[in-house]
């Protein structure tokens, strides 16, 4: 490319008995036209990243789905032993109003025998061990776990199964057993009134 | 190739004067009329066209169904049963672009193993064969994306669970999600990407396969004997005696093809895919379309961790690499000859390996926890699970190990000197210029 001989082709000046135009040569040996180049070069690159990269946020989610992230539950009509599911982020939540029974087998469970280890205690919010709340979304490949509706198979848990590949998740919502490699995930939530919650 | 006879003349002052400014009818004549294909060539060479013609199909009945089709996830699937119901012949269209899906699978299955048993991925058709995976490949993400598009319970969480494979990939992986999404779940964003990609996805496999056509026509076809055409005697004009011949199997293909359009249209079908989308409830037991079944078996196969390997990230990793591994197949099978016919080891762990994907097509077919049922035969003793894990293992073994030791200590059969002497009746080999008969005459005309 930085070589001026190239310039001595059959050109139009040249043509007309004119002497090639010869380049302006530094004394490194580059040439206008390899400034041109770079230039032209580096403001294409940068050109294509930045739009590259647009293309590729666009699919990302939008103003208005990210907008959606709050959802308001009254569970005063949840008795013990019941479970409801909300939508909050177009997914599944479970909120189960657990039974003393089963707090009790959530609180005993070994964590050394748990794939995902982590105590009841870090699963529930204010203290208040009665009510779970999960993202109801199986952490293997996103089917919606059985266990809502009574006449659900709970699993040898408990808790929930997941029919797609046979995941087991205890009243906890941990992971015991299956392919699933997560417990149910938490989402953030919080007590707005004693029997309200605002997750997210 | 050399040997060709020079393109005539055209007669027609219109095609010439066409010809001299866009020489589409010259390239034409040179590539499809005087092309030199293999004397032998059998029918397994007919699935190369069927699937070209099968592509165009698609193309064809997805245009017209798009003008009746709505990407929405509130009008997806009601859409569809207009087209069913009230579209003049629309049931036909999406019949015809329904099964023949399934169709183009099974014409490109067929050619993919007439590959493996020819060996036609040999050098110098490893290019071709690497075009040919890559095919594959788009047409699997094409049929992927476009049994979404009807919105039904398959539609839906067949779709769920392959994009939640992605958030096994290390760190990055929800993130990852949730921009295939567009969303955080599957919804409304989910859809218009995958029609938008259904749409565009086949016009770019017509790019490819041009590419593949233009490798073939560098090397030209193989031929059941896997030993290159060595003059004018062993090879035939492609027309007109294999495009006769291509034409009858293509309307003995198409034919199959309709029976199943006209009679069975929901055979291959699963009927929860007629229960509009449902985000909170899983039908029972998800399973792919029929030809993801093996693949699917090898992702649900791994249910351990393997070092630091998780199970689900594993299980993506065999998945995808059950295909890729193809793309290295022609360095992998280290064996001079071609053609199975003259292996006789290979050609037993041929149909070893052709067993093991069907019984590996079962497997996904089957719920992870069921004991193994083949044809109606159920072997309780041994679940789809394990089952899925020897197979896999079988089929990692077959590429990785098998072919790589085979070609170093298998012998081969004496090869035919040429592909006249292996195919003309025992009198008239010689490798002489070829006796006056039957067998010659096609010579005669050419
Ligand atoms: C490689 C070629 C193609 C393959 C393998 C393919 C595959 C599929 C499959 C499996 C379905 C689901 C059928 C069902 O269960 O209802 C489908 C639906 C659809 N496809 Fe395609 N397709 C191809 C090309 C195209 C093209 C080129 C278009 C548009 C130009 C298109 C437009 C559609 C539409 C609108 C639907 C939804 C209607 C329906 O479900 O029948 N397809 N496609
Ligand atoms: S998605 Fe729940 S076990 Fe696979």
């Amino acid at each position: 490319m930085t070589d001026t001989t190239q310039a001595a082709g059959p050109v139009a000046g040249q043509a007309a008995g004119e002497p090639a135009p010869e380049a302006e040569t530094a004394e490194d040996g580059a040439t206008r036209r390899d400034f041109l180049m770079l230039t032209a070069a580096a403001t294409g690159a940068v050109g294509v990243a930045g739009f590259g990269w647009a293309l590729v946020d666009m699919m990302n989610p939008a103003a208005d789905t990210l907008a959606l992230a709050t959802t308001e539950v009254d569970l005063s009509g949840v008795e013990p032993g019941q479970a409801i599911t909300v939508m909050w982020r177009g997914k599944p939540v479970f909120i189960r109003h657990r039974t003393n029974g089963e707090i009790m087998s959530a609180e005993a469970a070994n964590l050394d025998d748990l794939p995902d280890p982590e105590p009841d205690s870090a699963r529930i919010v204010g203290g208040r061990t009665e009510w779970l709340v999960v993202v109801g979304v199986c952490t293997h490949l996103g089917c919606i776990p059985l266990g809502q509706r009574s006449g659900d198979s709970q699993g040898d848990f408990g808790g929930w199964f997941c029919p797609c590949h046979g995941s087991h998740y205890d009243t906890s919502g941990r992971i015991r057993r299956g392919p699933a490699p997560d417990n149910l995930p938490v989402p953030e939530y919080q007590f707005v009134e004693d029997l309200r919650i605002r997750i997210g | 190739m050399a040997h060709a006879s020079p393109p005539p003349a055209f007669k027609n002052p219109m095609v010439r004067w066409i010809d001299s400014r866009l020489p589409v009818f010259t390239l034409m004549q040179k590539e499809y009329g005087v092309f030199p294909m293999p004397r032998n060539a059998n029918y397994f060479w007919n699935f190369g066209a069927i699937a070209m013609v099968m592509l165009m199909v698609m193309i064809v009945t997805g245009i017209f169904l798009s003008m009746h089709y709505t990407p929405h996830v509130d009008h997806a699937f009601n859409s569809v049963e207009r087209i069913m119901r009230d579209v003049n012949y629309g049931w036909l269209m999406r019949y015809v672009h329904m099964n023949g899906a399934s169709f183009f699978f099974i014409a490109v299955y067929i050619h993919i193993f007439r590959g493996l048993y020819y060996g036609s991925y040999k050098a110098p058709r490893e290019l071709l064969w690497m075009l040919g995976v890559v095919i594959l490949l788009l047409m699997m993400a094409t049929a992927f994306m476009g049994y979404v598009l009807p919105w039904g319970q398959m539609s839906f969480w067949g779709v769920t669970v392959i994009t939640n494979l992605f958030s096994a990939i290390p760190m990055v992986g929800d993130s990852v999600v949730t921009w295939l999404w567009g969303g955080f779940a599957v919804e409304n964003a989910t859809l218009n990407r995958f029609f938008s990609l259904h749409y565009l996805l086949p016009f770019v496999i017509v790019g490819v396969v041009f590419l593949h056509v233009a490798a073939l026509h560098v090397t030209g076809s193989n031929n059941p004997t896997g030993i290159d055409p060595k003059g004018p005697q062993d090879t035939l004009p492609f027309h007109p005696y294999f495009t006769i011949k291509d034409t009858f199997g293509l309307v003995v293909f198409l034919l199959i093809y309709c029976g199943f359009v006209f009679f069975a249209p929901n055979f291959m079908g699963h009927p929860d895919n007629y229960i509009p989308a449902q985000p909170l409830v899983t039908p029972a037991h998800i399973v792919p379309e029929w030809y993801f079944l093996p693949f699917y078996a090898m992702l649900r196969a791994i249910t351990f961790d393997f070092l630091f390997i998780e199970a689900k990230l594993g299980g993506v990793i065999v998945m995808f690499a059950s295909v890729f591994i193809l793309f290295l197949l022609p360095w992998l099978d280290t064996s001079r000859v071609r053609s199975a016919r003259f292996r006789p080891i290979y050609k037993w762990f041929f149909w070893v390996l052709f067993v093991n994907v069907l019984i590996l097509g079962q497997v996904g077919a089957l719920a992870a926890d069921d004991p193994f049922e083949m044809f109606g035969i159920s072997f309780g003793f041994i679940s789809a699970t394990t089952v899925g894990q020897i197979c896999t293992f079988y089929y990692f073994f077959h590429f990785l190990v098998l072919l790589p030791l085979l070609g170093k200590f298998e012998t081969p059969l004496p090869l035919p000197r040429s592909i006249h002497e292996s195919v003309l009746p025992k009198g008239a080999r010689g490798g002489g210029p070829l006796p006056a008969g039957a067998a010659a005459k096609p010579m005669g005309k050419a």
